[in-house]
């Protein structure tokens, strides 16, 4: 035990042959503190000053429920969508050569490149009653824009290219002959996939979507130029603290952050606990 | 009763026994029709989900004309809002560079403890929503902060002004240049910098001979990232702008102003200059991807030479592979290059 104790101490020895810890440590601790954890700990003090009972009240208003309703349901319905479509292109991707292919593969990390407002504006410009698309849809009376399909519509946009960049890298590691293997052994085409890909793709796949949902929680300006945000149908809560904001309402809008920011780590530390289990598995 | 033998007898299709027949198989894989449908399925969902909008934006940007065009976008409000975009990106891109190298260089190159909380709290901006970013900074240098004294003792003005606008966008580009930098300075690990500190090479020296060359493509994107991020921010910027027309706005939100004042053409004159900024990423980014890519092929070649001599030698043959001995020692490429690289 000692022996093993002395041996790590001499091991971090060994590493810091290399210069500059302290100016590295130093400085990446200081600009963390002043432009994160400084911030953030004015969030958490700002609560506090909240009385319990207020800060009940305010989370649970009528408004805000249903703000959470709809933010939830509509990050769920895109990242369900952009799991099975991400996973599809991935595999078109991995798996197929097709003329166009780079363009298709360079296309992906559109929506981290294009500025989210813009995205919102022309989708929303698009699907409008009269726009391009929104006019194919109006004919079977099917509103688009300003309604809960536009807002899974642009969170399904600003979400699309994790689950694509997550799962790639591990379907280009699957041998193709494991797969030869389990169809010549009489494996249908969907039984090969669901018992012997879909298991190696699954740690990859909830991580991608695990990002995609914490993103389409918070995301805020794709949204309002296609929500209409109509309280209690259309307003997500990212909106609904906004306009708190923007009635100089801070001690309610500090609730909803909080409530939130909660949520979106308890995803983010979902998604570590899967991922670490996945690699421990794998490791043995 | 063999295994093959069973197999034939419930499937009576399948044979498993010449090359010919693989290749057949083979040949048959390629007039796939599941394959035609996913190939499909994949381009229009993607042209219609991303590429759509794209066009969209450039066509009605160019819809009224080339005049039109250049008058939006020559407005003196769209050139402040230009030039402060420019401005919060420039700071942005430069702070947190720096702060990547250093963030990387101290998590990569040592062990300490806390080090995976401090990999934790650098990602921590990624999952704070744009709006959250505000508030939190309106809460910190606000009217309600004990902070807004000093500002107010120093005569500076934070929240609703320029500095509020560059310290958001510091923080939603935060991990940015580290994110892409830490996978692949630990995939490189620290075996040449101790060698070079042991041989008497300064901090500056190592980090410039020997570990920029590994990492300059992720530096690369890294940095394009940050830029495209830092100069499309709309949330965060929102909150504490204020939206002064010509002194707080930024492109986004001018773009936003131009929208409610249904000067729809404006509106998209001025974000096709951000569209095109987007597409001017892409192909860096699928540049840097080949290079990566290229240079990994190259790392992986040398070594099968290696491996290839080691062997050879054990059976006392006539070593005959190129030599490969000035060839570079493995590397990870940048973390979004092994994509399109690991098919081996």
């Amino acid at each position: 035990m000692s022996n093993q104790k002395a041996s790590t101490r001499s091991h971090a020895r060994a590493n810091r042959v290399i210069p500059g810890f302290g100016i590295s440590f130093g400085i990446t601790v200081t600009l963390l503190c002043i432009i994160v954890l400084i911030p953030l700990g004015f969030l958490i003090w700002s609560t506090l000053n909240l009385t319990f009972e207020d800060f009940i009240k305010t989370i649970t208003s009528s408004r805000a429920l249903a703000s959470y309703a709809v933010s939830l349901s509509c990050a769920l319905i895109a990242t369900l969508i952009n799991a099975v479509m991400g996973t599809v292109l991935a595999w078109v991707l991995v798996r197929y050569s097709f003329p166009g292919k780079r363009i298709l593969d360079g296309l992906i990390e559109l929506p981290f490149a294009l500025p989210t407002a813009i995205a919102g504006l022309s989708l929303t410009a698009l699907t409008v009653d009269t726009g391009w698309v929104g006019s194919i849809f109006a004919n079977w009376g099917i509103d688009i824009a300003y309604t809960r399909i536009g807002i899974i519509i642009a969170l399904t946009f600003v979400g699309f290219p994790f689950v694509v960049r997550s799962v790639q890298p591990v379907l280009e590691k699957i041998d193709y002959q494991t797969e030869e293997a389990s169809e010549m052994l009489g494996a249908g085409r969907i039984r090969t996939f669901f018992s012997l890909l879909l298991p190696e793709i699954r740690p990859a796949l909830l991580a991608g979507a695990g990002l995609s949902f914490a993103r389409c929680l918070g995301e805020y300006g794709s949204v309002i130029f296609i929500a209409g945000n109509t309280p209690f149908q259309t307003e997500i809560t990212p909106l609904l603290i906004m306009s708190q904001l923007q009635e100089y309402d801070y001690a309610e809008a500090t609730a909803l952050a909080l409530v939130l920011l909660i949520v979106s780590f308890v995803v983010l530390f979902a998604m570590n606990a899967v991922q670490t289990r996945a690699s421990r598995k794998t490791q043995g | 009763m063999s295994a093959a033998q069973d197999i034939r007898k419930t499937n009576p299709e399948v044979e498993i026994t010449s090359s010919e027949d693989i290749a057949k198989a083979k040949r048959k894989k390629q007039r796939d029709p599941i394959k035609v449908v996913l190939i499909v399925l994949g381009i229009v969902y993607v042209a219609l989900l991303l590429v759509l909008p794209l066009i969209y934006v450039l066509v009605q940007a160019f819809g009224q004309g080339i005049s039109a065009f250049t008058a939006a976008i020559t407005e003196p409000y769209a050139l402040d809002a230009i030039r402060l975009t420019l401005l919060a990106g420039l700071v942005s891109v430069l702070l947190n560079t720096i702060f990547g190298l250093f963030a990387a260089w101290c998590i990569t190159k040592f062990k300490f403890h806390g080090r995976r909380v401090l990999m934790t709290l650098i990602d921590l901006p990624m999952s704070v929503s744009p709006v959250i970013v505000g508030l939190i900074y309106i809460l910190t240098y606000g009217r309600t902060s004990p902070i807004y004294g000093v500002e107010q003792a120093l005569g500076i003005q934070i929240i609703f002004a320029v500095p509020a606008i560059i310290l958001v966008t510091v923080f939603v580009t935060f991990p940015f240049v580290s994110r892409e930098l830490i996978p692949v300075m630990l995939g490189q690990g620290t075996d040449e910098e101790e060698a070079a500190a042991l041989m008497g090479a300064k901090f500056f020296t190592i980090f410039r001979r020997v570990t920029l060359p590994h990492i300059k493509w992720a530096l690369l994107y890294g940095i394009v990232l940050c830029a495209a991020r830092a100069l499309g921010e709309f949330g965060a910027v929102s909150v504490v702008s204020g939206n002064l027309r010509g002194i707080t706005l930024t492109m986004p939100l001018y773009i936003e102003t131009l929208y409610n004042e249904y000067q729809y053409s404006a509106a998209f004159a001025v974000s096709s200059l951000l569209v095109v900024f987007a597409i001017i990423i892409l192909f860096i980014r699928s540049y840097v991807e080949y290079r990566g890519g290229k240079e990994t092929e190259n790392d992986q070649n040398a070594e099968i030479t290696k491996k290839r001599r080691g062997r050879r030698k054990k059976e006392r043959q006539e070593p005959q592979t190129v030599a490969a001995e000035d060839s570079p020692p493995p590397t990870s490429t940048p973390a979004t290059a092994s994509a399109t690289t690991a098919k081996e």
